[in-house]
């Protein structure tokens, strides 16, 4: 497996004989395997066993799991000695969806599915063809009118009541789906031949990356109204979005450069040598091989960004994690902030490790 | 191709010359070109019109006025009535120490991690790898939020915590004994600086001379000469005194002590343990990206492990390591602007206050912008200059 783990090992290992209890001789060459690691070993296991006894007590043992609607009375009681898990089903509406009215919720309870589905069926490689464009832009029809609703019978909604993980979703979905080909154009652009071209990108590029999302995001939002002719304003979500769109298009930009400069020159000039245009060049035979170059850093950057998403609490966005702070400003459940956070936690992790875990399975079909 | 079809001598006219690919580029050119400046000058105007509409001038002036914002905790000695300017200085020198602090405690973490990871004990490989999972896995706002609640679940100061004599934890922040420093002091300081420079020196001269004759030199004596005898001397010389000031309780507060406010500690503590574990899977795949019979080559001669992992493993690690390392410091760097959501007050925490009181919208983004380029380039620059040291020295 590891480099330091096996190599200066296997000359002993090989030495001592492969006989007695298999389990015992695991113990042996993992745990055991020298004094110092054996020390080791048991201080670990010691540290380990009390923070795990200490985390369970707090955490289910003496942890308080319902309570009577909006009152905190036996959360209190055990506050310092036990979690108060009843929080979440007090609030997790609120978290989960924000101020989207409540009898409607079912539709952004919805479009939160079709998201896990359209991921879901991203990462599957039979369906990596045209048609995944199709659904993909089917999908994304289809949530925005569960969102926003008016047809169809449907309530209209309008995005400033939207709030909690849609939010979050649609962030990360659109950051990526709009900055992805913008982050193409880029890289060629700083690819480009033509030196006009290639500076434009590279500004782009560098100022985007030089500087910290809050403050793209401060711009957003309080110099994007500044930036436009009077009397005409575009909604905060969506500024915040475009403010998204841009950063990940720089980023992008610089992991799918990555990836052209990895296409070896042959493919270029075989393409030239079948009098392809530029445009066709890179649509039919460039492009496929760079990106599938860099597919694991591209996930790795999704990833960052999924994360980078929360920042719009920051300029006052309604997203999971600013629902989950606004949850916990009501009085009498305010002590109880940490349950919450793990809560938003576990729901952010589970997204990113998903992600991870993607991105390292096909970095072992790469390798094979 | 053969020498029978001479090119045609090139023709010097400005557009005569141009074949149709580069009547094309030269399209493409004007066109993204004229598009970009198009959107520029649409914003610019607009911007000036709305400024002009809403009575603020542009331009620099303000940063000479009066800032009346209060500074919490700052390195530098501040009050409200200093101008706009210097309060962005004391963001700058804010956002720097929480920065090259975090950049330090980061690296040795993650150092340390990431050799835990590829440890051949199995419980403390697996219990790295469970930490660079989680900790990579939930944004680093969220972890920042988590921690400064802790922060603040934190009993007061009559009741803090004691992990060690003399260091106190509460919800005033973390207590720390300290050894005030004046300019005596300094002095003896300096003196050990300047010793480390000459010991450097010294070292790089024995080195090469071993690499002359094979004759290893020790250069300890120089060590313990230059970096800790000399400095003891100035200071018995001079009678410096090094007392350590032990924090003590009075009232609701502490008095002496070096004290990490709440903020300081949350952000600390968050951008060291998020970016910690980046770096320990740097780190880790360094290590693992060196070639087995390296391994087997150094154990063959008998080295030590120790020195086996200083002298063969770690230069050839490193150059796999540095250059993503830099964009960890460059990361942790931008993120230590998330201090806003806590209230730390960084360069982007004063910046927005700025812009909140005077609406100088463009130019408070202008210096943020600026500041994080000029540490940008700095760390860059710093880091290239290492990788270049450190790069393989190719025949």
């Amino acid at each position: 497996m590891s480099a330091i783990a096996d190599i200066p090992d296997v000359p002993r290992a090989a030495r001592r004989p492969q006989i007695g209890n298999p389990v015992l001789r695991w113990l042996r060459s993992n745990l055991f395997s020298s004094i110092p690691n054996g020390i080791l070993t048991v201080v670990l296991l010691a540290v380990l066993t009390k923070g795990v006894i200490s985390f369970v007590q707090w955490g289910i043992a003496n942890a308080v799991w319902l309570t009577p609607a909006n009152d905190s009375g036996a959360c209190k009681a055990v506050r310092g000695l036990g979690a108060c898990w009843a929080i979440i089903p007090e609030k997790y509406r609120f978290i989960l969806f924000g101020t989207y009215p409540f009898d409607e919720q079912w539709r952004p309870g919805l479009s939160v599915l079709l998201f896990i589905a359209l991921y879901f069926l991203s990462t599957r490689r039979a369906l990596w063809r045209r048609e995944l464009g199709y659904i993909w832009v089917g999908a994304l029809a289809l949530i925005s009118v569960l969102m926003w609703g008016g047809v169809f019978g449907l309530s209209f909604v309008s995005q400033d009541r939207w709030g909690g993980l849609p939010v979050t979703l649609i962030l990360a979905t659109s950051g990526l789906a709009f900055g992805f080909p913008l982050g193409i154009l880029v890289a060629l652009g700083r690819r480009s031949k033509l030196p006009a071209i290639r500076s434009v990108s590279v500004l782009y590029v560098e100022l985007i990356r030089g500087v910290p999302l809050v403050s793209l995001l401060f711009m957003a939002s309080v110099m994007f109204p500044l930036f436009m002719p009077a009397g005409f304003n575009i909604d905060k979500l969506l500024r915040a979005q475009i403010a998204i769109i841009l950063f990940a298009g720089a980023y992008l930009a610089e992991v799918i450069r990555g990836g052209l400069q990895a296409v070896p020159r042959g493919q270029y000039e075989a393409a030239d040598a079948l009098g392809l245009s530029y445009w066709r060049k890179h649509r039919l035979v460039v492009l496929p091989q760079a990106i599938r170059h860099v597919i694991p850093p591209l996930v790795n950057t999704f990833i960052a960004f999924f994360k980078d998403t929360s920042l719009v609490l920051i300029i006052g966005i309604f997203d999971l994690l600013t629902t989950a702070k606004t949850a916990i400003i009501d009085p009498a459940w305010q002590q109880f902030s940490v349950e919450v956070y793990i809560f938003v936690a576990a729901i952010y992790f589970v997204f990113c490790f998903a992600m991870s875990r993607y991105s390292r399975s096909l970095e072992a079909t790469r390798a094979r | 191709m053969t020498s029978d079809h001479p090119r045609p001598p090139p023709r010097r006219s400005l557009f005569g010359a141009l074949g149709p690919n580069e009547l094309k580029g030269l399209f493409w050119q004007v066109l993204v070109v004229g598009i970009a400046v198009a959107v520029i000058v649409f914003l610019w105007s607009n911007t000036v019109t709305n400024l002009s509409a809403r009575r603020i001038t542009t331009g620099f002036a303000f940063l000479g006025r009066e800032a009346g914002m209060p500074i919490a905790d700052s390195l530098l000695a501040y009050n409200p009535r200093d101008s706009y300017l210097w309060a962005f200085v004391v963001g700058v020198a804010n956002t720097l120490r929480v920065a090259v602090i975090g950049i330090v405690l980061a690296t040795i973490l993650g150092t340390l991690i990431g050799i835990s990871r590829l440890s051949a004990n199995w419980l403390l490989s697996r219990l790295a790898a469970v930490y660079v999972e989680v900790l990579r896995d939930i944004p680093l706002l969220l972890q920042l939020l988590f921690w400064y609640v802790l922060m603040q679940a934190l009993p007061a100061a009559r009741a803090a915590w004691r992990p060690v004599e003399g260091v106190f934890l509460s919800n005033r922040g973390l207590i720390l004994p300290a050894i005030p420093v004046g300019s005596p002091q300094l002095w003896v300081l300096g003196t050990a600086v300047l010793g480390s420079v000459a010991f450097y020196a010294i070292r790089r001269r024995l080195l090469a001379q071993q690499m002359r004759d094979g004759r290893p030199r020790p250069a300890w004596p120089f060590a313990l000469g230059l970096i800790v005898a000399l400095p003891a001397a100035v200071s018995l010389l001079l009678g410096v005194s090094w007392t350590i000031e032990w924090p003590q309780l009075r009232g609701f507060n502490f008095v002496c002590g070096l004290t990490l406010a709440p903020e300081y500690f949350a952000l600390l503590i968050a951008l060291v343990t998020y970016t910690s574990a980046f770096i320990a899977e740097i780190v880790r795949s360094g290590i693992q990206s060196v070639p087995r019979g390296q391994w087997d080559a150094a154990s063959a001669l008998g080295l030590r492990r120790s020195f086996m992992l200083r002298q063969i493993i770690l230069p050839q690690a490193l150059r796999v390591i540095v250059p993503p390392m830099t964009s960890q410091y460059l990361n942790l760097t931008k993120n230590s602007s998330l201090a806003v959501a806590i209230g730390y007050q960084d360069v982007v925490s004063i910046a927005n206050t700025t812009l909140n009181q005077t609406g100088q919208a463009i130019e408070a983004i202008t210096l943020i912008m600026a500041v994080f380029l000029t540490i940008s380039l700095g760390i860059s620059f710093f880091m290239n200059w290492y990788n270049a040291r450190i790069a393989l020295a190719e025949r």
